[in-house]
Formats: C-alpha cells, sequence, structure tokens
C-alpha cells in the first residue's frame, strides 16, 4: 500500500517538476536579493527585519498559490484527460490514489519550503558578511534566527490544510470553482475566531450555536501565522508549536479522508 | 538529410525576422510615449494619498501578513518625512507622518523603531518636522501599552518631555517611570534626578544626548545626537566668543569689524570654526554679536539655549 502511494507521490512531484512549478524558486531568489539592495537605500536601519518579513511573506504567497492552484487540479486533471480510467484498473485504491495526490503535493510544497528558507538564510547570512555590524544592530532577535525555522515549519503544516481543502474541492468540482471556495476558505480562516464570540454578538442561542460550530468546522489558519512574533524575537514554546502543527496535520487528514470518501463513491462509467 | 537543415535555416531566419518586428513595434511604441508624454504631460502623482486610514481594519484586512504591510507603511513614513523635511516649500505641514505611524505601529504593534523614530520625527519643530511632540508622546504610550517592558520607550518620552518641550517635571516623571521598569539601566535613576535639579542646563542637555549616543545601535539616532551635542559644543563656543567680543570693544571702544582683526591682534590664534568646520559669524544684530552661520549643518540652533549669549555692549 505504502509503495504504491508513494508511486503516486513521487509522480505528483515529477509533474510539478516538468510543469515547472519550482521556477517559482528562482523568482523569490531574485526577490530576495534585489529586495536586499533595494531595503537599505529605503529604510532608517531595519533592514533586517523588512528581510525577514518580506522573505516569509514570499514563502506565504508563493506556497498558498501553488497549494492551490497545482491542488484543484490534482484530480480534476486525471478526470478531464480521462486519464483516471486507466489508472483506477490497475491494482490501486481510489484512496492511495487520493492519499499519494496529498502526498505528492506535500512533497512538492516541502521542497519549495526548505529552499525559500535555505534562500533567505542565506541573504541573511550575505548580509552579516557584508556589514558585519549588522549582528549589534538587530537586538530584537539574532540575524540568523534559528527560530525562523519554527515560522516555516507552521507555515508547511498551514499550506497542507490549504492543500487538503483544495484537493477535497478537487473531487467534485472544477479548478475554478474549486480555487475560489479554497480561497474563500483560506479567507475565512483567518478571520474564524471571530465566529467563536458569535454568541456575543447576536441575540439568537441558535444563531450563537451555529457560530460556534462554523468556528470549529472551518480551518482556524490564523495560529499558524508566528511570522511577526519570530521576527521580534519572541519566544515561541515548543508546546504552541505542537499543538497547532498537531490541529494542522489532524485537520489536513480529516479533509483528505473527505475527499477519499467523496471521490470512492464517483461513478466514473 | 537537407531537407532539415533548410527547415532549420528557414526557422531561424523567421525567429529573426520575428523578433527584429517585435523590437521595432516596442521602440515605436516607446517613442510614441515619449512624444505624447513631450506634448501632453500628465498631472504629476501625488504622493500624499493615504488610500487606508484605519489601521484596525487594515490589519483585519491583511491576512496574516500584517508585518509586511507594516514596513511598507514603515517605508513610506520615512520616505515622507524624509521628502517633505527636504522640499523646497515653504508650507511643509507632515501632515501624513502621524497618520502612517499609526497604520504601521497598529500593524505592527512591536515594531520597536517605528515608535522610537517616530517620535523623534513628530518632535521636530518647524521646518525640519511638524513640532507635534504631543502626538510623539501618544505614540511613545501606546508603544508601552504593547510592550511594557520596553524602557526605551519610557526614556524617549521623557527626552520629548526634557528637549522639545521643556517641560522638566514630566521629563524627570518619565525617567523616574523608565527607572523602574526590569531591565532598565541603573543612569535613568540619576537621570530623573538630575533634570529635576538642572532641567534646561547646557550640561544636564550634553549628558542625555551623550547617553543617547552612547547606547543606541542606530546610524540615525546615533547622527542625530551627535548633531546635538556640536549645537551644544557651538553654544558654548558662541558664548566664549561673545564675551571675547565683548572685552575687545571695552579695550578698544568698538566692536571688531572682522575676525581677521582679533586675528591680527592675537586675540584669536585663527579663523574660530564651529563643531561642522564652519565659520562663525560676527553680527552686531545676533545677542552677543556672535551667530552661527546659516551655512553651518548645525543651524539652526535650539532656540532653548539661545538666550543665554548676552547682548554686546
Amino acid at each position: 500500500m505504502g509503495r504504491v502511494i508513494g508511486l503516486v507521490a513521487y509522480h505528483v512531484f515529477k509533474e510539478s517538476v516538468r510543469d515547472k512549478v519550482l521556477y517559482n524558486l528562482v523568482l523569490f531568489a531574485v526577490l530576495m536579493i534585489g529586495a536586499s539592495y533595494l531595503i537599505g537605500q529605503l529604510t532608517a536601519g531595519q533592514d533586517v527585519k523588512i528581510i525577514k518579513d518580506l522573505g516569509l511573506a514570499a514563502s506565504s504567497v508563493f506556497g498558498l498559490f501553488i497549494a492551490v492552484f497545482i491542488g484543484v487540479g490534482l484530480v480534476w486533471k486525471e478526470v478531464d484527460r480521462r486519464s483516471v480510467y486507466n489508472l483506477l484498473v490497475k491494482p490501486i485504491t481510489r484512496a492511495q490514489f487520493i492519499i499519494g495526490k496529498f502526498f505528492g503535493l506535500a512533497l512538492t510544497l516541502f521542497v519549495n519550503i526548505a529552499v525559500m528558507a535555505a534562500a533567505l538564510y542565506a541573504v541573511l547570512g550575505l548580509m552579516l558578511w557584508l556589514q558585519p555590524g549588522l549582528a549589534k544592530v538587530t537586538v530584537e532577535a539574532p540575524i540568523m534566527d534559528p527560530q525562523l525555522l519554527t515560522a516555516f515549519a507552521l507555515l508547511y503544516v498551514q499550506l497542507l490544510v490549504v492543500t487538503s481543502v483544495a484537493l477535497f474541492f478537487s473531487t467534485f468540482s472544477g479548478p475554478m470553482l474549486s480555487a475560489a471556495f479554497t480561497f474563500g476558505l483560506y479567507i475565512v480562516g483567518h478571520f474564524n475566531a471571530d465566529l467563536a464570540n458569535f454568541e456575543a454578538v447576536v441575540k439568537s442561542q441558535a444563531a450563537g450555536w451555529l457560530g460556534k460550530a462554523l468556528y470549529y468546522i472551518l480551518p482556524n489558519l490564523a495560529p499558524f501565522d508566528v511570522k511577526a512574533a519570530v521576527v521580534h524575537g519572541q519566544t515561541i514554546s515548543p508546546g504552541y508549536v505542537a499543538l497547532t502543527a498537531g490541529y494542522g496535520l489532524l485537520y489536513a487528514g480529516a479533509m483528505v479522508s473527505l475527499a477519499i470518501l467523496v471521490f470512492s463513491r464517483r461513478d466514473f462509467k | 538529410m537537407d531537407a532539415p537543415v533548410a527547415r532549420g535555416r528557414k526557422g531561424g531566419v523567421g525567429a529573426l525576422a520575428l523578433l527584429t518586428t517585435a523590437a521595432l513595434l516596442l521602440g515605436s511604441a516607446l517613442a510614441l510615449q515619449a512624444y505624447r508624454e513631450a506634448r501632453h504631460p500628465l498631472p504629476p502623482a501625488s504622493g500624499d494619498v493615504l488610500y487606508f486610514r484605519g489601521g484596525a481594519a487594515v490589519s483585519r484586512a491583511a491576512l496574516g501578513f500584517d508585518a509586511i504591510l507594516a514596513d511598507v507603511y514603515w517605508i513610506r513614513a520615512i520616505q515622507h518625512f524624509g521628502g517633505t523635511r527636504r522640499a523646497q516649500e515653504s508650507d511643509k505641514t507632515y501632515k501624513l507622518l502621524y497618520p502612517l505611524l499609526d497604520l504601521t505601529t497598529t500593524l505592527d504593534p512591536h515594531f520597536n523603531i517605528a515608535y522610537r523614530f517616530g517620535a523623534l520625527f513628530l518632535s521636530e519643530p518647524h521646518p525640519a518636522g511638524p513640532g507635534r511632540s504631543d502626538l510623539a508622546l501618544s505614540l511613545l504610550e501606546r508603544g508601552l501599552a504593547a510592550d511594557p517592558k520596553r524602557w526605551q520607550y519610557a526614556q524617549d518620552a521623557g527626552f520629548v518631555h526634557y528637549w522639545y518641550r521643556q517641560d522638566y517635571r514630566s521629563a524627570a516623571e518619565w525617567y523616574d517611570k523608565a527607572s523602574r521598569i526590569e531591565g532598565a539601566p541603573w543612569w535613568l535613576r540619576s537621570m530623573a534626578a538630575s533634570t529635576l535639579a538642572e532641567g534646561g542646563d547646557r550640561q544636564s542637555s550634553r549628558q542625555l544626548w551623550q547617553q543617547l549616543y552612547e547606547t543606541t545601535d542606530d546610524t540615525w539616532v546615533k547622527n542625530n545626537a551627535q548633531l546635538k551635542l556640536g549645537q551644544l559644543n557651538a553654544l558654548d563656543e558662541i558664548d566664549a566668543l561673545a564675551a571675547m567680543v565683548q572685552r575687545f570693544a571695552q579695550a578698544r571702544g568698538r566692536a571688531p569689524a572682522d575676525w581677521r582683526e582679533l586675528v591680527t591682534t592675537r586675540w584669536l590664534a585663527g579663523i574660530p570654526l564651529d563643531p561642522s568646520g564652519t565659520p562663525y559669524e560676527l553680527r552686531p544684530d545676533a545677542p552677543g554679536g556672535v551667530a552661527l552661520s546659516e551655512k553651518s549643518s548645525l543651524h539652526p540652533l535650539p532656540p532653548q539655549f539661545l538666550k543665554k549669549a548676552g547682548p554686546t555692549t
């Protein structure tokens, strides 16, 4: 079972490489190098903070676009090209197919995030090498702060949640609608905390319960965002990281299960 | 075998023709644009536009990208301050400075430098700044509310009271408040005492700027502290020169015509230069008869200390 999932995942990764998805890394590198020069001309001694903010924000945006635009096509493309018929006659279950697709995109995202993290550290290292005095100036957090990895790790888990949502929509909807739904849930996921206290602003108890139910059902993406805290050198406890990552992985698992459920019931005759 | 070669050559020629066409069309478009700009110039885009004013609303809409948005507004604040300061117009309002700083710090409440620089930018008297020390204080108080352990904000508030408002009692209160915050340096306590006892005194002001110069890592703050220390030194030198000019006038029954007269009569070893290297000016209309040149990078001197110079007799 694991071998089949691995094969499907490997082919998803290979296809993303063939589709030149990893080219975004070149764009990221150019953006970071260009910004590290330009920012120094525009700001009054906040270069390191801004480069860190920019690096994390760019990783987040690039990752989000990959997760959504590739995620929504993962199943739909196979159905549209009718290659799904050839696949499903082989000794591969629909669950293996969906799980393999998910892990394939997860691998693509992992490579992306890992290279972006390495590129950000490289740019920061270069800045430190060119201006050794910066080490003294950035008192809030060290330039080569290992805590940046915490932000990248939580960002990765957040992208896994987005991928699972996109994959779920991809099992029963076209790419345009799936992308719209996924982006919609991404936005809602950042406002989710408001739903938890919905009962305080409405009179109806039923509406309050509905708000509470939606709060638990919809993905809560805001806790994954520790970019600002990390850049300001605030400590993110291992407990917080573990609980947030655990929530994300469980939520992604639930969405993949739902995707399997929907895909298993689809009739391809 | 010849057919593919011929096809390849043909393809190469076709590509070259397309590239040439594209280059020609692009060149023509650029020329046309340049001609249109010369004949019908568009009004210059105004930089003084703030699309959003409610920091909280922008923060909600940022979807986790608050920090990078805060950086954008911070860069805009610096550009607005620097651009207005350098502008030739006489009516410098710096009208966007506080809204931009407000947006920056609402989006990123821990943006340390935005509070500290922002307070200095806002406090600078007109025309070097908007002269809004009240807004500077409210910005620092917000910073302290977001991060109560940052004694530097309380120190800066004391500084704004001391230097820009000449309110030495409030300055001492803020230094005292800063000294009580965990991790604050020991000298803040003595600063509170000396501010209350010798407020407005040049020596205590010098001590204050010296502390700021030595404790900051930031180039802008360091340069600003260096400038203020230079101004304080210039004030002392002007006092000494004014006393000399007064003695000369008493001895000769008239004020010296220029510095050379004092040099040739060995009252001075050379033309006196201010700390920036610009010669001081002998001006009968100036208090004490000696003034800082308007060409000096130290000009204008802090007004609260200028009254110390005595009139020429």
